[in-house]
């Protein structure tokens, strides 16, 4: 009989994931830091209309860009002379499963059903088990979506609770957990008990997907406000929407800029039983969307197609306060109840549009559904009840897991900038010091890829780790 | 007595405390690690009990049952008055004169 201890069935991680994703990734190595990631990247053979195609056929995709003509009145209003951008929403609640997630989904369950699994399993708490349900019920699949959902006290966080009943709406079957990084365990476990696909966010499809709503935003800006954006904003949690819309924006030729949005949590421990209802929004937060971008390849598979610094020219971040305020702007001006943590990246372009001229345009590249649960009033009374202060006043004096602080008044929305450079930084020391060989000048090249930087800047960071003798040994 | 073939939740413990994983914060490393799972109770079993379920995968699963006929409860919560009061000052915003005009 199998071993199904926890350490045993960790250790054959690889040989599960090699089972389940359909994809052999050891093909794609150098032995060293380096990998060949459009490689990884190619090897699914899909060209973008392809892929959009794929996605017609689950009805995903081709999602509306429209102007929020009064929330850029309100923001000139703050802006000096002349300024005061533009700000564009494309609609992803528009999508099925009611999130951009469905483009990542509809790939994968593509793939699934054409290598012949009989179902998809996802580890996720968010709107990609969803998705996932949403398109295995169009392709005929069996689904399992892993939740972490409870903690110790069996207190769901009301966001997650929804997305449990989206996919059991779906008919998939969902597995719930507490608090806790060995959901892993329990979903190897699942894979290999059903020898199901992992439908991972990390895959080469997952992100495919996600490329085409980059592409489609190119072409919708330039054929309806005659230019490309001069900003892409995107909320960032574990990199895969930034890295896809990015790739997605090069093929139609669009190189603007990607600005990535989070809601700042930090202080908060991501697998803290105490922390996990003490947070308000379950995405899109800096909890994943600042170790994802310092080192993407912690994800589920062993090497991550969402490689998010290698795109991105600026993170912002916002408090939970300035978000829901933001969600509560979209619902009175523009009479659109969506989010609440997709609108992270409208709240960032409300304050970004004070930046640039008034012939600017900054796109908003996603929205999500709301609901039960998945709304601001939900996840206040439920932070609430569990002891957050919740308070009118400065966001910029709230502290994550004790207040949530609205802002009084739209004047006091400002996003906050983190440090991009001590991000490369942290993603160049993780990666020489998980190094298992000497460093090579292929893996100087692709650290300045992974960074967005370029090879002197690399070889300055490792100079400072006093690796140059170990280096040209 | 939970008739077989009726819809229930069971639960199952994954991980004892002890067993947790190294890097787990203190708080998490004192909990186990519970799993909630549904299905159709597969024989007449008590609340409490160890239990059989079939998923809707098909897949046989055990676990103590907890539920009958579980749902959703998940709902709006309490009325939240700071939230009026953040709609009334974007309305009161979007009627005023710029500040610098």
């Amino acid at each position: 009989m199998r071993d199904n201890s926890y350490q045993a069935v960790m250790a054959r991680k690889n040989e599960i994931m090699k089972a389940a994703v359909g994809l052999d990734y050891s093909r794609f190595e150098s032995g060293g830091i380096a990998f060949d990631y459009e490689a990884l990247m190619a090897s699914p053979g899909l060209d973008i209309h392809q892929v959009l195609a794929i996605q017609a056929g689950y009805g995903v995709g081709n999602t509306p860009l429209m102007e929020l003509r009064h929330i850029t009145a309100l923001a000139r209003k703050y802006a000096k002379p002349g300024y005061g951008a533009r700000i564009l929403l494309k609609d992803e609640a528009a999508n099925p499963s009611g999130s951009f997630k469905a483009r990542r989904a509809a790939l994968s369950v593509h793939a699934a059903k054409q290598m012949g699994f009989g179902g998809v399993i996802t580890a996720t708490s968010g709107n990609y088990g969803a998705a996932v349900a949403s398109c295995c019920a169009k392709a005929g699949l069996k689904c399992i979506v892993v939740q972490e959902c409870f903690d110790s006290k069996g207190l769901g966080q009301p966001e997650i609770v929804e997305k449990a009943r989206k996919c059991e709406a779906f008919g998939a079957e969902v597995v719930q957990l507490t608090v806790g990084p060995e959901l892993f365990y329990a979903f190897l476990l699942l894979l290999e008990e059903t020898g199901y696909f992992n439908a991972s966010l990390y895959t080469p499809y997952a992100i495919l997907g996600v490329e085409t709503l980059g592409y489609e935003l190119a072409g919708q800006c330039l054929d309806q406000y005659g230019a490309f954006p001069d900003r892409v904003v995107v909320t960032n949690a574990g990199g895969g929407n930034l890295t896809g819309t990015a790739r997605g924006m090069r093929k139609a030729g669009c190189n603007s800029p990607l600005v990535a949005a989070s809601v700042n949590l930090k202080g908060l421990h991501m697998a803290s039983d105490r922390d996990f209802n003490r947070k308000s929004f379950t995405t899109g937060h800096t909890g994943f969307g600042m170790p994802f971008s310092t080192w993407p390849d912690r994800s589920d598979v062993p090497r991550s197609a969402a490689r998010p610094l290698r795109y991105m020219s600026r993170y912002v971040t916002l408090s939970q306060g300035e978000v829901f305020y933001t969600t509560e702007m979209l619902a009175v001006l523009e009479g659109m109840e969506r989010g609440p943590a997709g609108n992270t990246s409208l709240a960032a372009a409300f304050c970004l549009a004070r930046e640039l001229p008034e012939n600017a345009l900054i796109v908003v590249q996603e929205t999500e559904y709301t609901g039960a649960g998945k709304h601001q009033g939900a996840q206040l009374a439920f932070a609430r009840e569990n002891g957050v202060r919740i308070a009118a006043g400065d966001p910029r004096d709230e502290v994550p897991g004790e207040s949530i602080i609205l802002p009084k008044h739209p004047a006091q929305l400002n996003c906050q900038d983190a440090d991009l450079h001590h991000m490369r930084r942290s993603l160049i020391q993780k990666a020489i010091e998980g190094a298992k060989a000497p460093i090579r000048e292929s893996d100087i090249q692709f650290l300045a890829c992974e960074t967005n930087s370029d090879a002197s800047f690399v070889r300055g960071i490792i100079r400072q780790f006093g690796r140059v003798r170990h280096e040209t040994r | 007595m939970i008739r077989k073939g009726t819809w229930v939740q069971l639960h199952s413990v994954v991980l004892e405390p002890g067993l947790r994983a190294p890097q787990v914060p203190e708080d998490t490393a004192k909990a186990p690690l519970e799993l909630w799972v549904k299905g159709w109770l597969m024989e007449d079993t008590e609340i409490g009990q160890a239990a059989r379920a079939k998923t809707r995968t098909g897949r046989v699963v055990t676990g103590m049952l907890v539920k009958e006929n579980p749902g959703f409860e998940h709902g709006f919560g309490a009325f939240v008055p700071e939230l009026l009061a953040a709609q009334e000052s974007i309305l009161k915003a979007a009627l005023e004169e710029a500040p610098d005009a």
